[in-house]
């Protein structure tokens, strides 16, 4: 009992730190609709301004003043990405934000390392506050119960703040409904900046408060980022309540699941996760979003047409120059090639559901992933011969994009989006932990092709037949009646229903097709790289497609291919330089602010000006 | 090589804005790809190690008459992308062969693209046992002590003690996992009666470290196996310390004493540890050893790491390799690779072992201490692997048919 | 005359709260039928159970002598109901005619069909509904540059296109000029007289109203207060209580 207890105490501790990340994270996407993943960034910026704050200041006053200061030094920090980087493209689509912000973690990973080095530090110990207490005999640390003494007093200083105050009344009625707060006359540009500042300190005190348990290190910010999505989500986006009682519920559980299935680490709160958005859609104290309520935001999408005898003609040429590619060049461009045909057969396949099905995933590598691995361990187990084995790719992906997308396609929106975030976290865990058939994180190797494809030049030509063909099919199928159906669910749920289309049918199919057709993807992938790890099958893997799909162009149909070719480009090209996290991330931020409507979009929007056409159709 | 080849090649170079030290001499150029901004803290101070190592070596006149360079690509720690930085390095840049990688993931796929394609890999940090034994290729060689040897060595000197219950704490991917089925085979074979009374494993640097204590605590051991490194580790370390864990307890730590993640632990270095590591800071003057260490900090400013004494092994395994081969084709490196002998390395001599392409680089192990406020080794001792590896035959087993 | 749409005690509680409290109606074949009421007097709650975009809390709904109670729109739609929203609901990212298109292929079964080129699928067709209210020469506009009047129009052909027996148009003519809502109005009766269609609609504009309407039904907190011809409705004095504020409107329709 007096361990039990001792463990609930631990679970408490960490809740703490946990729930000022995900209360701030909950915050800023109630308000501002923001999914900001830059959020564990200004976690890590928390923990390492605290450590150098700390050395400077000596004492009790210095260590909890630093603390005090440091969430103020992040506030300024966020309200200043607030102003420079999210500003200019709150009338973007929706979640294109989230791309700006990804281009954030980029330069302040950079940034970081710059100023602070790449050695890990450790946190500076709580004045007085060393050793520990004993509770009913069980030792538990000081700083353990000093954190647990503070967090409710910060939830009820947040509670105030947004129950008893103005600027409150103004978060929760801009959290209900965002044109009211323009009526009210409100300044909404500042009331997003302070939001975002407020949530962004929030982020930083968790960093410093955590130090005298942890440290500061560079991989923090995506280390954490992850465990508060799932507190948020599980609290119900935008609840601070709920971020609390999932933010306990998520430690209490961790300690117990050390305990008693040390082996559970690694999916235990996406397993909780999958089971509480199953049951309650919404999170524990969500409300129902209600669709298209943030959705067409800027201006919708024009009418879609396949290219005229023009396109065809550039799209016959730009093929036939592919073709003739192996005659001119060295063997790494068609390498290189390769790499960004596979990857924009993938960007392809998410931008299907995506832009034309209006269904934002965040977990799309795991079919691409999915098929990979499929492939890799028939050849790795059985032997069985390459050709065999490919076409399992696409065929084990669309069947797992089935069973995935049975449980999430019932969701809509950012729940939608997390819940296939978990499916792909359990299927990268099975992956990395199920070791007797995956080799865990050893990977399957010596996955190559066939003879006759071994060849770099062959294998080119395999490439470029199936992988084009399967951007070319997908931009058919989005021509196609069944295409036209799923933009009708996604323009307006109500009316398909009411004209007899069973929107949820459509986009289940739709879903698995991107699913094959990413599985397709990786086993294109598989065979080029002679190998699969758990890597293919990361959130970050997922992310890279989603930020193509969304700097190409989400409302254009060929966004997730140009978006897949520029990024192959761009960072084949600047990985070669010291700074090219910092770079990136400033390209990714400038692209997003001179181009609000994505690479492709924002040419077609320029051109249409140009030619002063405002009845355009879309190419 | 003819003229469109050779011109292609200068391009390359300028696109990736490498020093343009070969333009004016045709250089030996190898490809090294690395975690450069993923694992910064490790990366950096073994490419120190290479750097050192190459001004040595072109001082001394390079290698065949020419310079030896290498090429350094970040590889963002992604396996997928650090073959295709290979293919580039060896069909574009003109590398002789492939060296690089911590991460055992990413240096088993450069191995098995090296086998594929018919390159040469010196995978220099990867631990993985695989890496040579059950994923071993011709192609592929390693420079440093695997995860099976150096807890061999733990699980030597754990035999000693009275100690029969263990608890095992490691992360948990394919490192951690080989690991402690390393220290548990060797240890059971060693001492049989000894049982495994709890095995934690948290994901790897998103420990709950106290939870993890906590539950070592209840199963009671009578001594306990770490695997944790980097911020793991000093989380460990806080709790367990804090609550009495180590107490009475004899602690084995694999890689505890390694300067990457014991200088970070401050004055809080867990004492009376047993650990495998590096005690730069003890060498005594003459010895090759301490000859590296005053090197290395005369050259960077800082101290080194294993990480620079790999790095410098790295470059010295490829010069003498070229060297002995006369050549830098595929087959006569792979051929010299194959039983290389280096006399005066910084830990004596070095030799690739013909029947697994392992070098016999070894380990340091000892006891962790503070002193002046920071954790060291002391009572170390620097083992050869001989006599913690399985015998040839079943090293011969294990590896696949060549 | 036979029956297309029965209603029986239909009820809708919302945490304790009775928006539609018992109401029960029926509309013929070939009718025109109107249900107004004063704002939050239950029009759109009751509309939106007719065609399952709610579930009642209690009652039936019979649609030519089949239950269709807490059926799915798409099933009530697959039966011969259409039906025009309140607040329009057309793709916005299609032009006006591949709206109606979009309709067809559904009616046709189409839908998971991957054969090339929709946008050619069922042209004609669709134009020939398009002229039928008037929107003809739209056909190639984006459908998200339209005025709104038009997309009312534009969803009336949509809902025409399954050549549905019954029509529900929930405030039809909200948002539109008079002239056009006579305009509208007077389409739909059109439509009425010559396909046989049933209509009801909810309304606010009592001049449309008792101009087109062969009968009217009025809802007022929920409850159905009266069901008859204009003059009966008007004579109601229960409905002139409930329009006491909005009694110039009922002038205005007496002198009309």
């Amino acid at each position: 009992m007096a361990f039990l207890f001792a463990q609930f105490l631990t679970g408490l501790a960490n809740a703490s730190s946990l729930f000022l990340v995900a209360s701030g994270l909950s915050l800023i996407f109630g308000v501002t609709r923001i999914v900001n993943f830059a959020h564990g960034s200004f976690y890590m910026l928390g923990a390492f301004i605290g450590v150098t704050l700390m050395e400077i200041l000596p004492g009790h006053f210095g260590f909890w003043g630093s603390i005090l200061l440091t969430g103020l030094a992040v506030g300024v920090i966020g309200a200043f990405v607030e102003i420079v980087v999210l500003r200019p493209i709150y009338r973007a689509p929706e979640l294109f934000q989230l791309v700006a912000t990804f281009g954030v973690i980029l330069v302040i990973q950079d940034l970081a390392l710059m100023i602070w080095g790449a050695e890990d530090r450790l946190g500076p110990r709580a004045p007085g506050l060393r050793g520990v207490w004993r509770i009913f005999g069980e030792p538990v640390p000081k700083y353990d119960i000093v954190l647990i003494a503070i967090t409710p007093f910060i939830l009820f200083a947040l509670w105030y703040l947004i129950t008893k105050t103005r600027v409150g009344v103004l978060v929760r009625a801009a959290t209900q409904d965002r044109e009211m707060v323009g009526a009210l006359g409100v300044n909404q540009a500042w009331l997003f900046t302070g939001v975002f500042a407020l949530g962004s300190a929030l982020a930083g005190w968790g960093g410093a408060l955590q130090l005298p348990k942890g440290g500061a290190d560079l991989l923090m910010d995506f280390n954490i980022i992850g465990a508060v999505f799932v507190v948020v989500v599980i609290g119900g986006m935008g609840s601070l309540p709920g971020a609390f009682i999932a933010a306990v519920l998520i430690s209490v559980l961790n300690v117990l699941g050390v305990t008693y299935i040390p082996q559970s680490t690694l999916v235990l709160m996406f397993v909780v996760m999958a089971i509480v958005l199953i049951i309650r859609p919404y999170g524990l104290l969500g409300r129902e979003e209600v669709a298209g309520e943030h959705g067409q935001v800027g201006a919708p999408e024009t009418p879609i047409r396949p290219y005229g005898p023009t396109g065809q003609a550039v799209i016959a040429a730009l093929l036939l120059v592919l073709a003739a590619l192996p005659l001119v060049v060295d063997q790494f461009v068609l390498i290189l090639m390769i790499d960004m045909v596979v990857f924009a057969l993938f960007a392809a396949s998410l931008h299907f559901i995506l832009g034309t099905g209006g269904l934002v995933s965040f977990g799309h590598a795991a079919f691409f992933g999915g098929g990979a691995y499929a492939a890799a361990l028939l050849v790795f187990h059985t032997g069985t011969p390459m050709e065999l084995a490919f076409l399992f790719a696409p065929l084990a992906a669309g069947l797992l994009a089935l069973g995935i997308g049975w449980f999430c396609i019932r969701l809509t929106g950012v729940y939608f989006a997390m819940l296939t975030l978990a499916f792909s976290q359990l299927v990268w865990s099975l992956a990395y932990q199920w070791r007797a058939v995956t080799r865990g994180d050893d990977g399957l190797v010596n996955i190559w092709p066939s003879d006759w494809l071994s060849e770099t030049i062959p294998y080119y030509y395999f490439t470029l037949i199936l992988g084009i063909g399967g951007i070319l099919f997908l931009r058919h199928v989005i021509h196609a009646p069944f295409g036209y159906a799923l933009r009708a669910g996604r323009d307006s749920p109500r009316q398909a229903e009411a004209m007899g289309i069973n929107v949820k049918r459509v986009q289940y199919a739709a879903f698995a097709l991107a699913g094959v057709m990413a599985g397709l993807a990786g086993g294109i992938f598989v065979f080029s790289k002679g190998s699969v790890f758990p890597t293919e099958l990361e959130i970050a893997a997922s992310f890279d497609a989603l930020i193509v799909v969304f700097l190409g162009g989400v409302k254009t149909l060929a966004g997730g291919v140009v978006g897949a070719g520029f990024m192959t480009m761009v960072e084949d090209w600047l990985t070669r330089l010291e700074y090219w996290r910092l770079l990136l991330g400033l390209v990714i931020i400038a692209v997003v602010i001179i181009a609000p409507e994505g690479i492709v979009g924002s040419i077609r929007t320029a051109w249409n000006k140009y030619r002063g056409t405002e009845e355009e159709i879309a190419k | 090589m003819n003229l469109t080849r050779r011109m292609m090649l200068a391009a390359a170079t300028a696109l990736a804005l490498v020093p343009a030290a070969g333009m004016a001499q045709e250089t030996i150029k190898v490809g090294e790809i690395n975690h450069y901004k993923r694992m910064a803290a490790f990366a950096e101070p073994y490419k120190m190690g290479i750097e050192l190592a190459l001004k040595e070596i072109n001082a001394d006149g390079g290698v065949l008459g020419k310079p030896l360079e290498f090429v350094f690509r970040d590889d963002q720690g992604d396996p997928a992308e650090a073959v295709k930085i290979a293919e580039e390095l060896m069909t574009r840049d003109g590398a002789v062969m492939l060296t690089g990688t911590i991460l055992s993931h990413v240096g088993l796929a450069l191995s098995s693209f090296a086998a594929e394609k018919g390159y040469l890999y010196l995978a220099a940090e990867p631990l993985a046992d695989s890496l040579v034994w059950a994923s071993g290729n011709p192609n592929t060689f390693r420079l440093r002590a695997s995860t099976w040897i150096q807890a061999a060595m733990l699980a030597e000197e754990a035999a000693k003690t009275d100690a029969v219950k263990y608890a095992t704490i490691a992360p948990n991917y394919a490192y951690g996992q080989d690991a402690v089925a390393a220290f548990k085979e060797n240890l059971k074979r060693l001492k049989p009666e000894v049982e495994f009374v709890a095995e934690q494993w948290p994901a790897l640097f998103k420990i709950d470290a106290g939870a993890e204590v906590q539950a070592i605590e209840r199963a009671k051991p009578d001594a306990i196996y770490n695997v944790t490194f980097g911020t793991d580790l000093a989380k460990l370390v806080r709790e367990g310390g804090d609550r009495g864990l180590f107490d009475g307890r004899n602690v084995y730590g694999l890689l505890t004493g390694e300067p990457e993640y014991l200088d970070p632990l401050g004055d809080e270095a867990p004492e009376g540890w047993f650990v495998t590591g590096y005690p730069w800071y003890a060498f005594e003057d003459g010895t090759p050893e301490k000859a590296f260490v005053d090197a290395y900090m005369e050259e960077t400013g800082e101290t080194p790491k294993i990480g620079s004494l790999v790095g410098y092994l790295t470059a010295q395994s490829i010069a003498a390799a070229i060297e002995k081969a006369g050549a830098t084709d595929t087959a006569a490196l792979i051929e010299a690779f194959e039983g290389l002998e280096i006399e005066d390395t910084p830990i004596g001599p070095l030799a690739y072992r013909a029947v697994d392409n392992q070098s016999t680089m070894g380990a340091y192990v000892g006891t962790l201490a503070l002193e002046d406020g920071k954790g060291v080794m002391v009572d170390w001792e620097y083992k050869t692997p001989d006599g913690y590896l399985p015998s040839d035959e079943e090293i011969t087993a294990m590896r696949p048919a060549e | 005359m036979t029956e297309i749409l029965r209603v029986e005690n239909l009820k809708k509680s919302y945490d304790g709260f009775l928006a539609v409290n018992g109401v029960s109606f029926s509309v013929e074949q070939g009718e025109l039928k109107a249900l107004i009421g004063p704002n939050g007097a239950g029009k759109s709650t009751c509309f939106n159970m007719l065609m399952g975009q709610l579930k009642p809390t209690e009652g039936d709904v019979w649609f030519d002598g089949e239950k269709i109670t807490g059926k799915l729109p798409r099933e009530v739609w697959r039966r011969g109901v259409g039906r025009t929203f309140q607040i329009t609901g057309t793709y916005q990212s299609m032009t006006v005619i591949e709206n109606v298109q979009m309709a067809l292929m559904s009616h046709h079964g189409k839908l998971f069909s991957i054969q090339p080129r929709a946008w050619k699928l069922y042209r004609e067709e669709a134009f020939e509904f398009l002229e039928t209210v008037s929107m003809q020469d739209q056909a190639d506009r984006p459908c998200s540059i339209l005025a709104y009047g038009d997309l009312k129009r534009l969803e009336l052909a949509i809902a025409l296109t399954h050549r549905p027996r019954l029509l529900l148009m929930d405030e039809p003519t909200a948002g539109m000029a008079p002239s056009a809502r006579v305009e509208l109005m007077q389409l739909v009766a059109d439509i009425v007289r010559d396909q046989g269609v049933s209509v009801l609609f909810t309304e606010h504009d009592m001049d449309v109203v008792f101009a087109h309407a062969h009968h009217i039904m009025v809802l007022n907190r929920g409850e159905l207060i009266a069901d008859g011809n204009a003059t009966e409705v008007r004579n109601n004095p229960q409905v002139q209580e409930v329009y006491l504020g909005g009694g110039t409107l009922f002038k205005e329709a007496e002198d009309a």
